[in-house]
Formats: C-alpha cells, structure tokens, sequence
C-alpha cells in the first residue's frame, strides 16, 4: 500500500531544479507579443480608436480594436457544459469591447515583434469615449435607476437571484420571549496573486487548427470557450496545459485564451504571445466576489434557534464570469451550518463597473464561513453563552442528510475537529487566562467551524477519464484530464493508480501536462473535487487494466484469475504467495507475441452521482495592541476532516497554504477601488498585501481521518476547505480581547482604528 | 525607427566564464532565461515585488528583473542550475525543499531556494524569527511560508553541524 504514506511529490525535483516547464518557458523565441489597451474610464462606450500613430511605429505588426471583433458574445467561467441551454453560462463578453464596463476594460490590442514596440504603441493610441454613469456598489446597482451595465441583456443590473425557504420565517419570529441578533458582515474584493501570472501563446497548425498553451486550471472547458469565442467547432481547437504557477481560481475561468487565439489568426496563425503583467492580473483576471451580508437570528431563552434570515449580495463585477454560482453556495451553508427549522434566504449576484469577479479558493465559503462564524459569536456575546458549546449544541448534527446534494454527514466530525483544535492549542487555559483584563495589549483566543462540500454534482455534471498505457518494463502511463497547479494531485493520483494496480509507486508515470489532443476529459481543477471525482475514474480504470493484465497473466501461467494477484510489479499466485512472473515479463511477452500481440492499456470515464461533505474548524489567538490598533496573530489551528489522507504531509502543506490564505483575507487583503473613477489603487504587489514570511506563525494542522463512504480512497476535499475559517476565528478572537466586533475585512489599523474609536475603547485605557 | 543599443560582457554563469552581446535595456533575467535558457528565473511581477527571479550576483541576493543584463559584466551570477552538480546531484537546500514538501506549484521554489542559500553561505546560525525576517522579500501564496522556513532551517542546521564536524 501506497496510500496513506507521505510520498515526496513527483515533481519536486523538476521544481527545485527549475526544469519543470511553464507556459513561457515553452513559447517559441519568434512568436509576437501582445499588450492590450484598457480603458481609462469606469463606463462608457467607445466612440473611436486612432490607431494612425501606433501603426508607424518600428515593430508594430499589427493593430485591432473593438470594431474589429465578431460579434459573438462568449462564456468565461470554467464550469462544464451543459446540455440545458438555460443552465449554461452567461455569454456577455467580446474579445474587445466597445461598450466598456470597469475601469481596464479590453479596448484594443497591439501585436507586435517585441514589447518596447508594443508598449509605445498603446501609448500612442488615442481613444475617443463617450462617459456614462457608473456603479461600484453592489446593493446601490441593485436598486432601481442604478447604470444599467448590460442593457442589451437585462433591465436591472441583477444577474440572478435565489432564495430558500424553510418553514414559516414570519410566523416563527412571534414565539413570545425570543432574543433577536442581528448584523451586517462585510467581506472585500480580494485577488488570488498566484506568482505566476496567467499566460498563453497560440499559433494555427497545419491543418488550419488553432493550438493555445496556457496557465490554466481547466484545460478542457478552455478549449471549448475558445472555440466558442472564435465560433469555430471545438475540435480544432488544441488547448494545451504545461506547469502552472498557481491558479486558486483565477486560471479556473478562460481569461486570455481566445484573445490570443484570434490575433494569432489575424496574423495568419503566427505564434502571438499574452503574458499578462502583475497589474492586469489583479485588474483584468478575476477577483473573489465582495460580499455584503445582513443576518437576522431569532433565539430562545435556551439557546436553540427559532428563526434565522439572510440577505446576501455578491459583487459581480462587470461580467458574469462564474456568475450567481459562488453565492448561491455561500447560501446554502447559513441553513446547513447551523440548522433551524424556520429560515428565509435571499441571495443577489449584482452586476457593478468594477474587475470581474470569478471563482477563488472555496467559492464563495469563505465570505459565507466569516459572515456566519461573526453571528454566531455576536450570539453568545448577546446571551453570554459559551461558544465552543453554542457551536457544539447547534451545528449541523451527525446523521443529517441533504435531499439536494444526497451529502450526508456520516461522522461526529465536528466534535472531532473541535476537540482536536482545542487541544493543540491548549484553549481551555487561554480562554480562562484572557478574561477580564486591562491595558493597552490584550490577547483573545477565537473559533470557526466551516462548511464546504466537494465538487459540483447534482448542479454540474461529475465526470473524469483516465488512460493508463502498460510499458514493456511493467511501469504505466497514468493520464487523467485533471490538472496538477500545485496542489499535489499528480503524487496523490500516482498513488491511487499503484495501489489500484497493484504497482510500486515508482512504476506510474504520470503524464503531467494536459493536451486536449492526448489526455482524455476531465473537467479539472476546481470545487476540490479532484481526488474525489478522479479518484473513481482511476480506481475504475485500474482495476480494467489490471484485469487484462491478470487475463494474459492465465495464458501465460495456466493459473485461474481468481487466485491471481498483481503485487509490487509482480504476478502472485494467492494461494501460497509465489512470484509466477513480473508485470514487465507479461507485458513484454504480451506486447510481442507473434500471434496475439496486444499493447495492454485501459481507458474508462466515470461519472458520479455522489458528493461529500468536508468540515472543519479553526482556533486562532491573537494579541491586539490597541493604540497601534494592531492585532498580531500568535497561534492558528486548522483541523479538518477531509476523509482517509492520501498522502498525509502533502495534506498538511495544503492546510497551511489555504490557512495563509484565511489569513491574508483576515488581516491585510483588499483591492481598492477610487470612488471618484472605478480605477483600482493597489494593483501591484507593494500596494497590495499579500502576507509574507514574518506575517505568519507556525501553523498548527491536524486532521479527524474519518473515511468518506462514497469514495472509492474514502477521501474528500481538501484543497479549498482550509481558506474558509481563519478569518472569523481571528475576528472572534479580536473580540475577545477586546470585546470589539470587526465586521469588515481586512481587520488592519484603518478598520481597527474606526471601530476602536467607534466603541470607546481608547479611552478606557 | 528605435535604435537597438547592444554591448558585449563578459561574466561567470554558474561557475562558467560566458560573453554574449545584449540589449542595454534588457533586464538580467530575461537574458538569463532567453539566452542561456535558464527557466529556473521566474517573472512574476517584473518590479523587484515577489522574488521569484531572485539569483545571487557576486554572492548577493538579487532581484534579477530589475538589475540590468549588462551590469552583470565582470560579475559572478549564480541561479538554481549553477546548484545541481554536474553528475546531477542536487545540493542541500533543494533536497531539503523535497524533503519538507516546501514545493507546490513550484514558480516561487528556485529564487527562495537562492534566497535560502544565501543565508546558508553566511555560516550564521539563524533563528525562527531570523529567517522568516531573512526571507520575507520571497512571496508564495501555496505553502503558508511553514515548510519553507522548515526547510531552511533543517539545511541551515545540517550545514552548520556539518562545519562543526570539520572544525
């Protein structure tokens, strides 16, 4: 057995040595480069663009503007199709556009030999708008007479919205003697800043098709947006996917790709490079949806829940991208997290003339996890209750099952985590040693529980294929359509393919880089259902290949299958454990055999039916220095319970990466919008703080390791879970030092200041 | 007409004397990744803000995007290649980034592991607190910075018990 063991990663030697290849250590020396011109107005249209002085310029290959492009409206979100056209995804963007929406907005682009060419071409572009009216805020657009933002699609700017319904909300809030909460949470527009920014190339092949390599999350889905974009059949499109330098959701979306592939064919299919700067990135990708929230609980004398409402607004930004999905899912944990038998939701994805908000690490949960984990403090802060024990005694309990996902919850998992965190980092002790005290530094010690479930099913389809070709030495090819962007899967699938097989973990080789032309589908990154979902295809495929090989292995050994074995590489008879021959030895025989050859591999999709809830908690302690009005992180548990670990250590270095994450959206992140403009004021990593080195502790990680039934490797998600509960832990815990709530994020000096100051808290000291 | 500006230098790349000719305005990572196929330089925000094209010019850590190719001249410039023995063997601190799973997507990996080396090549002994201070001008946003400090750490202390060894 391989799983379970924590097996150095397949590719780390490549990544230390700097020989793993990324999309630009991969593009031709000859291709063009391109920079694209954005707008410098919030919103408008283009009245015109005087390309005359570009063109003259030394280098410049060649100019194309909004008036150039086909009018043909395309999707970007990196979902799976879908067969019902009113579930498919909003098309409402053009390569270039004409009618700009957010300050950055695609106006024109430059294609020329090298980048100072291209750079004093945009420079010498003079572009002609006609201003109107923008919005930035989100619950202001949804409101009558706001800018319209796509009047050609909509009358209002409210891309959709949803609700849930659970008993009697009104009815239930006249039980005489209840307490009512009530807040208003807020979370920022934060951005993903993986290091390497997204980049493509695309050049035409012989044959006329269209090849983009790219920094992409979704390989296949990207193929077919491009192809749309272009209006071209799918298959003569060719997306191919090299290492990738960080996604977490960004590279989930088809962001570039069939720009670069059209101005690749408006110079005659030459190789046209887009290597997005780090300013585009945070400007021109995608962000994470800003989220206002107002929560209403309604309480009895006991503590038990009567009634419960949410209003949720998700700041879309000026395309729809992955559109109202991200909060629909925030949504669906206030009711899940906590359950009452009285709830009325109301969720709105509001279209604002700001940067285009896509999927970003837990989509969705963790503004939904800071906004409900913040109420669920201001609760017990109310009723003076104890919040490990509030949590305990209402949140979701062991057996409830979801009649929509089917997702049940099969184990006391959060009593697990709970215990677990509370131990680490010895909260019992600090809790009691932070009562009551005075002066300027105080400390706190906070939680949060998360909500999060694995992959998309039953709202997308579930589906993964694998390959797996049988070499002359008895080692495999492993090919899946799901991508590796750092997370580890190649390691973890390359373990679930040996144990599968019956291989030393040596003998799988996991073809790394997708190529739409090669590896079969797989929807990819995205909802940390990799594991999960891919895990079914290669359990599957496996055990196909492996009953060929045991077929062969009867021919050659006159042994019946059924006491047949494949062990370490090698053909076992059951019955007394001998080695009759190695899976080489077969496979070479089998491969040449001057009768019946046969190249031994196996290929299978599988769909799934199934999904799997992942929960967890987060304890954080924190020491706030009220004049300096500076809260300091000292201690953060995670502890999840993400099903059997594949691969234990690469497990835990996904928690403390998706703890950093909690933590940058806790204390520092926000990308900043000029009110007066809609331009954006930190976009760059100096202005933007992305948490370094000396703004972390030591993380602590732990992992209740119940096995998920529905998985054939009884794991579940963990690459998005880990992001979701830091933030309201820390929050919590600054209240407990304090006995201030911080409802906005980022809970830096400028928000600590005016809620301080707000509270009285200076002069109390 | 824009007038390209060339001039020939002359430096040691990873303990190999080369001259090349090079745009004057060229930044020493693109010539470092264009002309000697070093991938192991990486651009991630091209302003001196992440650290990932980090190489160390006359053994100083350096921001490779924003320090001119042609001030390389004469000097002496190391990259992650320069750290792989000629039989293959990887050194200390890039075993230690495997062994501590301080890898993930891998784009930040080789200008820490350059910024790591540099500590390591002082000889001091560094605590906790000390690198993570040491290090804070490498950005990553996959690992949380924890097996990274890890890794430089459990090579700073092999090192250093190594030297002791010998003394």
């Amino acid at each position: 057995m391989v799983i379970g063991k924590s097996h150095k990663r397949v590719d780390a030697f490549d990544k230390v040595t700097g020989r793993a290849r990324y999309t630009d250590d991969m593009c031709p020396k000859h291709a063009y480069v391109t920079r694209i011109l954005h707008s410098t107005i919030a919103h408008g249209r283009v009245v015109s663009v005087d390309t005359s002085e570009a063109e003259k310029i030394d280098g410049v290959v060649k100019i194309l503007t909004c008036f150039d492009v086909p009018d043909l409206p395309f999707p970007t979100a990196g979902h799976p199709w879908s067969n019902d056209p009113a579930h498919q995804d909003v098309a409402d963007r053009k390569l270039l556009n004409e009618h700009v929406r957010y300050y950055g907005d695609d106006v024109a682009a430059v294609i020329a030999e090298d980048y100072v060419a291209a750079d004093r071409a945009i420079q010498a572009l003079k572009v002609e708008y006609e201003e109107y009216p923008f919005v930035i805020d989100p619950i202001k657009a949804a409101q009558d007479g706001a800018p319209l933002i796509h009047p050609e699609r909509q009358n209002d700017n409210i891309l959709a919205h949803s609700d849930i319904r659970i008993g009697n909300y009104e009815e239930a809030i006249k039980e005489p003697g209840l307490i009512k909460v009530e807040g208003w949470y807020y979370t920022p527009t934060v951005q993903h800043a993986h290091i390497e920014n997204h980049i493509c190339y695309a050049y035409r092949e012989q044959g006329g098709r269209m090849t983009v390599v790219t920094s992409t999350q979704i390989p296949h889905i990207v193929r077919r947006v491009v192809a749309q974009a272009l209006g071209w059949p799918w298959g003569k499109v060719r997306i191919i996917k090299p290492y990738i330098g960080g996604g977490f959701g960004n590279k989930q979306d088809a962001l570039y790709e069939p720009l670069c592939a059209w101005l690749s064919l408006q110079v005659g299919g030459h190789p046209v490079k887009l290597d997005v700067s780090r300013e585009e990135t945070f400007v021109n990708n995608r962000v994470r949806h800003a989220m206002p929230c107002h929560i209403i609980s309604w309480l009895r004398p006991d503590g038990t829940f009567a009634a419960r409402k949410l209003e949720l607004w998700s700041d879309q930004g000026a395309y729809a991208s992955h559109g109202h999905s991200v909060v629909a899912k925030a949504m669906g944990a206030f009711p899940q997290l906590y359950p009452c038998d009285n709830v009325e939701a109301d969720s709105w994805t509001v279209y604002t003339n700001k940067p285009v908000a896509g999927a970003m690490r837990a989509y969705g949960m963790p503004q939904a996890t800071f906004h409900n984990e913040c109420h669920i403090e201001d609760i017990v802060t109310k009723m003076n209750l104890d919040p490990v024990e509030f949590r305990r005694k209402n949140c979701m309990p062991v057996g409830y099952y979801d009649d929509f996902s089917k997702n049940e919850l099969y184990h006391d998992t959060f009593n697990q985590c709970l215990d677990k965190a509370i131990a680490l980092i010895d909260y019992d002790k600090k809790v009691e040693l932070y009562k009551n005290q005075t002066g300027p530094v105080r400390r706190g010690i906070g939680t949060s529980l998360f909500w999060y479930n694995t992959a998309v099913w039953p709202i997308s389809v579930e589906t993964s294929s694998c390959r797996m070709i049988l070499n002359q030495d008895g080692s495999i090819q492993l090919m899946t359509g799901e991508t590796e962007i750092g997370q580890g899967c190649d390691t973890a699938f390359a373990q679930m393919a040996a144990d599968t097989v019956g291989l030393r973990l040596e003998d799988v080789h996991v073809f790394t880089n997708q190529d739409t032309d090669v590896t079969p589908y797989g929807s990819g990154a995205y909802a940390s259902r990799q594991t999960y979902i891919g895990g079914f295809a290669i359990k599957q495929t496996g055990e196909l290949l492996k009953a060929k090989i045991l077929r062969h292995a009867q021919k050659l050994t006159r042994m019946p299958v059924a006491i047949l074995d494949i062990v370490n590489g090698n053909i076992v008879r059951t019955t007394d454990s001998r080695i009759l021959m190695t899976v080489g030895e077969l496979a070479t025989r089998i491969l040449y055999d001057m009768e019946e050859s046969e190249h031994i591999a196996a290929e299978s999709t599988y769909s799934i039916r199934s999904n799997a809830y992942s929960f967890g908690a987060s304890i954080a302690e924190v020491e706030v220095d009220i004049p300096l009005c500076r809260a300091k992180l000292l201690n953060i548990v995670n502890v999840h319970d993400c099903g059997i670990l594949i691969n234990p250590k690469l497990a835990e270095a996904q928690v403390h990466g998706g703890m950093s994450m909690g933590i940058g959206f806790g204390l520092y992140e926000e990308l900043l919008v000029d009110e007066k403009t809609g331009r954006i004021l930190n976009d760059n990593l100096l202005d933007y703080k992305l948490p370094t080195t000396v703004d972390h502790p030591d993380l602590l990680v732990d992992f209740a390791e119940n096995p998920e039934p529905t998985s054939p490797f009884g794991t579940k998600a963990l690459g998005e879970p880990p992001a979701c509960s830091p933030a309201p832990a820390i929050r919590n815990a600054i209240l407990q030092a304090t006995g201030v709530a911080i409802n906005s994020l980022p809970m830096n000096p400028h928000k600590l200041f005016a809620e301080f100051t707000k509270a009285g808290l200076f002069e109390t000291l | 007409m824009i007038e390209k500006q060339f001039k020939t230098i002359t430096f040691t790349l990873n303990g190999k004397q080369v001259t090349t000719s090079v745009d004057m305005r060229e930044s020493l990572s693109d010539m470092l990744r264009n002309d000697f196929g070093l991938t192991s330089v990486k651009k991630g925000c091209e302003v001196g803000e992440c650290g990932a094209c980090t190489v160390l010019v006359n053994g100083e850590v350096f921001a490779s995007c924003i320090f001119l190719a042609i001030w390389a001249d004469g000097k002496d410039v190391l990259t992650v290649e320069g750290l792989v023995d000629v039989d293959g063997t990887i050194s200390d601190i890039q075993q230690a980034f495997i062994d501590e799973t301080a890898v993930q997507c891998g784009f930040c990996t080789p200008g820490f592991i350059m910024s790591a080396e540099h500590l390591l090549r002082t000889g001091k002994r560094y605590t906790r607190d000390e690198l993570r201070k040491e290090l804070a001008g490498n950005m990553c946003r996959c690992t949380g910075y924890h097996n990274i400090i890890n890794a430089v750490e459990k090579a700073m202390n092999a090192r250093l018990a190594k030297k002791a060894g010998k003394e």
